[in-house]
């Protein structure tokens, strides 16, 4: 599974979405309901899944589905 | 009150009102960690007790006070147990005296054990009372944190600061059906309160409307509701079980 799609998993049942609203220019509050806690267990799940971890500092400019891809492939070594 | 299928942990669940709660939790049906710091065989003392009652727990072994052992032994209940619904902050420790000759370290360890471990112990449940969209954190506060006493700056100051973070982590995790409380016990009669005086135990005996101390069960008896599913609209309160001593 590529980490693009193991990102939008983590997503869907994180935030109890559809797949097919997870495009890559999603943001998680406007457009995936998501509050602060929501936000926080998807970190977390993130997390724990990619064996990373995600500073509160960077959190703050995580803010779509794309970003969270683009971070993550960052950490992993991989080219955004 | 059932507690069945359900996980608890206990901090300080070898003596006193720790060992009661644990038992009352464990007699309800739920599985009980009970922890402590050192006395082994008090420990093994509350989980025969456990077994006497019909329930089922285990001894846990970690100082509160050590984030790293908290949250690792913690980490490892929930992966074993595979959930966690019942937390108690009861872990705790008093080292008297007055402010103006108070030892740094005197005053260091009581808000450690008491204030920061609860910290420690409530961020290591706190991920997966999320994901289980439910869950019970009960503070074991005291009288002191509301009215004060001569002697305890350092013990009131730990058991205000539960408060504190009872009411914050109340509003953090509501959304997610997680119920955060405390209880604020008066004058009970366990091996902590048992360095006082005969007069100062008559004395301060005076002062309570029911005119006896507490016992650990009077606690325990409000603990088991607090975690109990019937108190599931009670959240970021504050309950005295104090005889009336301080209303």
């Amino acid at each position: 599974m590529s980490i693009e799609e193991k990102v939008i998993e983590i997503i869907v049942e994180q935030l109890d979405v559809t797949r097919e609203e997870c495009v890559p220019e999603a943001a998680f509050i406007e457009d995936l309901g998501a509050d602060s806690l929501d936000l926080v267990e998807l970190i977390m799940a993130m997390e724990e899944n990619f064996g990373i971890e995600i500073s509160d500092e960077e959190l703050q400019k995580i803010r779509t589905i794309q970003d969270a891809i683009n971070y993550i492939k960052k950490k992993k070594g991989l080219a955004a | 009150m059932n507690l069945e299928g359900k996980v608890a942990l206990v901090t300080g669940g070898s003596r006193g009102i720790g060992r009661a709660v644990s038992v009352r939790l464990a007699a309800a049906g739920a599985f009980v960690a009970v922890n402590y710091a050192r006395n082994e065989e008090a420990a093994r003392e509350t989980l025969r007790l456990i077994g006497e009652a019909g329930g089922e727990g285990e001894a846990l072994r970690f100082d509160v006070a050590d984030p790293g052992a908290a949250s690792g032994a913690i980490a490892d209940l929930i992966r074993r147990k595979g959930r966690i619904d019942i937390l108690v902050n009861n872990a705790g420790e008093s080292r008297d005296g007055l402010l103006v000759r108070m030892k740094e370290q005197d005053w260091d360890r009581v808000i450690d054990t008491n204030l920061k471990g609860a910290f420690h112990c409530c961020r290591a449940v706190a991920y997966a009372m999320m994901k289980q969209r439910g869950g019970r954190i009960i503070n074991v506060s005291s009288v002191v944190a509301l009215a004060g006493n001569a002697g305890q700056s350092n013990y009131s100051a730990s058991k205000a600061g539960l408060i504190g973070l009872t009411k914050s982590l109340a509003r953090e995790l509501a959304p997610r059906g997680i119920c955060v409380n405390a209880v604020a016990p008066g004058l009970i009669d366990t091996d902590m309160t048992s360095a006082l005086t005969e007069e100062q135990r008559e004395k301060v005996l005076g002062e309570i409307p029911l005119s006896r101390l507490g016992t650990p069960d009077d606690v325990a008896g409000v603990v088991l509701f607090l975690a109990s599913d019937e108190a599931g609209y009670i959240t970021g309160q504050v309950i005295g079980v104090n005889g009336g001593l301080y209303m």
